[in-house]
């Protein structure tokens, strides 16, 4: 059935800025330049000008504040709602840190300034190395790299470098059927080729099938690729010796950080024997997601990888003569394997997690990490409580860390409904679905990480939406299979956008 | 909660953490502090920058001191645009995904290629890309590159190439611009893309079409990285035969932020479509014929390809893309025309301005737009120290990249730096040259017996 009325946000059509536009409107007065109104032409040739002017919008101020005001409104956000996005860690973000980021010291410092005038900035990454490298248990980090994959990358140019430097040459790269997409696809990059490890009855690496990918050729593995806990929430009990035979062999362990809100101040990826580590800043540490970035994924590296970290690295150079310390840019790291983007990295993220690890400090990060997990059990516990239990059961029925992965196999066998259907009527209850078919080994998947900043009465919130959807499906599942109503729009046609797609406004003209 | 979890404490759920591995202390980091404190320390740290607020700044070399209008911070400052992660349920981030929608067209208009995706992470890294691209376009792997492209570009992309396993050549640069025989003589029919900038680092504004013949002829895939603040005057490189436009978008909208995060883009013909790296936004239609948008072309992307992808880009700049599409809309068709014939004037009256003073020479006489490069005659460092005393960053010094530039300046211009602050530039500029070879003169005279020659 669809209810009949639209919801209020459906009666206004989508129209873009571009169909707003009326010729001669504008908002911007620019200052006069102040110098001779010499003809472009007489400075720049001719042909390497363009005939008109590219055709952006033409619209006044208040129209323009209208229309992404009212844009806005047609996003669902952390700070309207419960977002349980596995893997994605939707953590509050401190409205603290979008002032420091702002204060012009930070947002207006140029990025090509001369060190000797750019010290706190410098200090500050430093000072957020050290904390990294303290929360990660590894010696040194880089900040450069922009994203987790992008550290990814970054980690697979450090172990081809590693190796390489050793007059070794290796090919394949470990990676469990678990791991996130991206993981594979970084290794293709780094011109690797990937090697699935199955996953065994607990949810960990399947030891006999590591051993033997590893045995099949030995001297070609460079790496494993390894989320601990990993995509279903799950710790990997075996990590120590995981970690032995992957360095028995020669190869690096990588440890995607995408899940260290499990973990902070509980354990750390350097003592479980994990040669290099992403962080995504926008996950673990608060950085606001954007609707899709920034963020940034530093890297923490053991001391035997540390030749080969990024260029430019930021260093602490001791005083003398009665200075105190200085802190510098040092390009003259030989082995480096040199640089992943322009300038220092992503700063105005740096400064953002900063302000929160000082916020947090030692205690809280600990206190998170406990929290998220608590969090995480809780949530699993109210759902097998209920329906959820037989319809949508956990897919590895044991204590998890700070996400769960349930099976919607069981509810669509039973009810015909997918997990697509539920996610979409979560909407309908104003929750941000769980990730959902992710990962790919759990049939129907649902990927629920609640985080710390949620408090009891949310999760109670959403077990109780998820009972009443099942609840409601069991008479009616049609209501959940047509879901959403509310929301501006309904499902959307996705098939077409990829076969035929429009990525672009159209003119008329 | 422990109760319904049916554990006694929160230990208990972190037993799977093996004995051995589990910390067993504090993480030695100082206490948590309350937000007073947090921001005094924090901005006690931003205290001890010399920002642009303070300075005068002539720095360029890829990232600008533009004025950023207070509209732009009003909408990125939203929650609703703020907090929410990438799109992937489209019904309720129609918000976002029709921004990048936007976004794309604007970008599309300004490059004048058909397609482009919604960012990218920010200007070198998506050089790198844009060679990963042409590598599964072409199978080959030869990258010619220009001298002029940002040497962060070059470096980036040679970092990535260990990886692609590709060859990077590079073209040297004559009187400012892209040595054509150079290039002309580097192409060949292994060479699966070749990569200019324009204005190039050293201001110069290059004839893309003239150098991306040679790439045409041998079935070279022609990479352009701009300026998008340029474009408003500027030939796009679309009608110039490029196959991808990108670059950094820090001009749009986006602050100087010590260089990040600020976002890449990257457009490309039709042909590349299927190939492009990161999130494009689509439009389509929901079941009841309401228009709405979607992330098109997700089969190109890590999270369904794995290891067959495009690209790995997962978090890109969404925000930052925002940031740029508020500050276009607000420049409008005209404002931004305007704005680009302003750069134009204010930096040729500068460099006009520069050359004058003694001490100072023009380091290429090629049409620049708004940055332009000078060779000085005292050691460049020690003059921008001087300058630096006066409240000025005079700009950047070429010899930390370019060690045939060691005595070139490379200064830029934007809508902020007034003819008077120009002026004071000059004038401080020669009182320090003037100042170093006093210095030079007198250093020379007490220490060394041999003639004078400063």
């Amino acid at each position: 059935m669809t209810p009949l009325a639209e919801a209020p946000m459906q009666r206004e059509r989508a129209t873009t800025i571009y169909e707003k536009s009326k010729t001669g409107r504008r908002a911007a007065v620019l200052p006069d330049a102040g110098v001779p109104e010499t003809p472009i032409e007489d400075l720049i040739p001719a042909n390497l000008l363009r005939a008109e002017p590219p055709n952006l919008p033409e619209v006044a101020e208040p129209e323009i504040v209208r229309h992404y005001n009212r844009l806005s409104r047609r996003n669902f956000d952390l700070d309207s709602g419960f977002y349980p996005l596995g893997s994605c860690t939707m953590k509050h973000n401190p409205r603290l840190n979008e002032r420091v980021a702002a204060l012009p010291g930070h947002a207006r410092l140029h990025p090509a300034q001369d060190p000797r005038r750019a010290q706190g900035a410098l200090e500050l990454m430093y000072l957020l190395q050290e904390s990294l490298a303290e929360i990660c248990g590894l010696p040194s980090v880089s900040l450069q790299p922009s994203a987790g994959s992008h550290g990814e990358l970054a980690g697979l140019l450090l172990t081809r470098a590693y190796h390489a430097d050793r007059g070794e040459t290796r090919t394949k790269v470990l990676a469990p059927d678990t791991s996130h997409g991206t993981n594979p696809a970084s290794v293709t990059m780094a011109g690797y080729e990937v090697v699935k490890v199955a996953t065994n009855q607990r949810g960990g690496v399947d030891m006999d099938d590591l051993r033997a990918r590893i045995e099949e050729d030995p001297d070609q593995i460079a790496c494993l690729m390894l989320t601990n806990p990993n995509t279903l929430g799950l710790f990997d009990e075996n990590i120590e010796e995981i970690a032995a035979l992957i360095h028995a062999a020669g190869g690096t362990l990588y440890y995607d950080g995408a899940n260290l809100n499990a973990i902070m101040g509980r354990t750390r990826p350097g003592d479980m024997g994990f040669d290099i580590v992403h962080l995504n800043l926008h996950k673990s540490f608060s950085q606001p997601h954007g609707g899709g970035g920034p963020g940034a994924g530093p890297i923490a590296v053991s001391s035997r990888i540390e030749p080969f970290l990024p260029r430019p690295q930021v260093v602490r150079r001791e005083g003398s003569g009665g200075h105190g310390p200085s802190f510098d840019l040092d390009f003259e790291r030989p082995k480096s394997i040199g640089r992943l983007r322009g300038f220092q990295g992503n700063f105005g993220v740096f400064v953002r997690s900063y302000a929160y690890i000082l916020s947090l400090g030692s205690d809280g990060l600990a206190e998170a990490s406990e929290t998220a997990v608590l969090n995480a059990n809780y949530l699993k516990a109210r759902l097998a409580a209920g329906r959820a239990g037989e319809r949508l059961p956990v897919a590895f029925d044991r204590h998890c860390m700070h996400e769960f992965v349930l099976s919607g196999r069981p509810m669509k066998n039973e009810l015909g409904l997918a997990t697509l259907d539920l996610a979409k009527r979560l909407l309908d209850f104003g929750f941000h679905p769980p990730t959902v078919y992710f990962p790919l080994l759990v049939d129907e998947a649902l990927m629920v990480e609640p985080t710390e900043t949620e408090t009891k009465e949310s999760l109670d919130a959403f077990a109780d939406a998820i009972e009443e959807i099942l609840t409601e499906a069991e008479t009616d599942p049609e209501l959940a299979k047509n879901a959403p109503y509310s929301t501006p729009v309904r499902r959307l046609d996705e098939v077409r956008a990829t076969r035929k797609p429009v990525v672009r406004q159209r003119f008329s003209d | 909660m422990l109760a319904a979890i049916g554990v006694d404490s929160v230990d208990e759920l972190f037993e799977q953490i093996p004995g051995p591995l589990r910390l067993g202390r504090p993480l030695d980091l100082p206490a948590g502090m309350s937000e007073a404190e947090v921001y005094e320390r924090l901005a006690a740290l931003a205290g001890r920058n010399a920002d642009a607020e303070e300075q005068v700044t002539f720095l360029g070399a890829g990232m600008y001191d533009h004025y950023v209008p207070a509209i732009v911070d009003a909408i990125t400052s939203r929650s609703e645009f703020l907090t929410p992660y990438t799109p992937y349920q489209p019904e309720i981030s129609q918000g976002g995904l029709q921004v990048m929608f936007e976004f794309q067209t604007a970008m599309s208009e300004l490059t004048g290629l058909p397609v482009s995706n919604a960012g990218l992470y920010e200007g070198p890294s998506s050089v790198a890309s844009a060679g990963y691209l042409a590598m599964g376009a072409t199978k080959r792997k030869k990258f010619v590159v220009s001298r002029g492209l940002h040497p962060h570009s070059r470096e980036t992309l040679a970092t990535y190439s260990v990886g692609y396993g590709t060859e990077v050549v590079e073209v040297g640069l004559d009187g400012g611009v892209t040595d054509a025989a150079a290039l002309a003589a580097a192409v060949d029919d292994e060479t699966a893309a070749v990569f200019l900038q324009s204005p190039n680092f050293l201001g110069a504004v290059e004839d893309v079409e003239a150098l991306g013949a040679t790439a045409k002829e041998h079935g070279a895939l022609l990479v352009v990285a701009c300026d998008p603040m340029t474009l408003g005057i500027l030939k796009p490189p679309g009608e110039s035969g490029a196959d991808i436009a990108l670059g950094e978008g820090q001009p749009l909208g986006n602050r100087l932020d010590f260089g990040g995060p600020s976002f890449g883009f990257f457009c490309a013909t039709e042909a590349q479509i299927r190939r492009m790296p990161g999130r494009i936004a689509g439009e389509t239609e929901d079941v009841d014929g309401r228009r709405g948008f979607v992330l098109a072309l997700q089969t190109r992307e890590q999270h369904i390809r794995r290891e067959k992808a495009t690209n790995n880009i997962c978090t890109a700049q969404a925000l930052n893309a925002l940031g740029a599409m508020v500050h276009l809309a607000w420049l409008g068709r005209e404002g931004f025309r305007e704005l680009g014939e302003l750069l134009v004037r204010r930096t040729a009256y500068a460099r006009q301005r520069l050359a004058a003073v003694d001490g100072v020479e023009l380091l290429h006489e090629a049409p620049v737009v708004r940055e332009f490069a000078v060779r000085l005659s005292a050691p460049v460092e020690e003059v921008l120290d001087r300058v630096a005393d006066r409240g000025i960053a005079a700009g950047y010094p070429l010899g930390r990249e370019y060690e045939e530039f060691d005595d070139g300046l490379l200064v830029a211009i934007t809508e902020r730096r007034t003819p008077a602050q120009i002026d004071e530039l000059a004038e401080a500029l020669g009182a320090a040259i003037a100042a170093e070879r006093g210095a030079k003169v007198a250093n020379t005279a007490t220490n060394a017996p041999q003639g004078v020659t400063a």
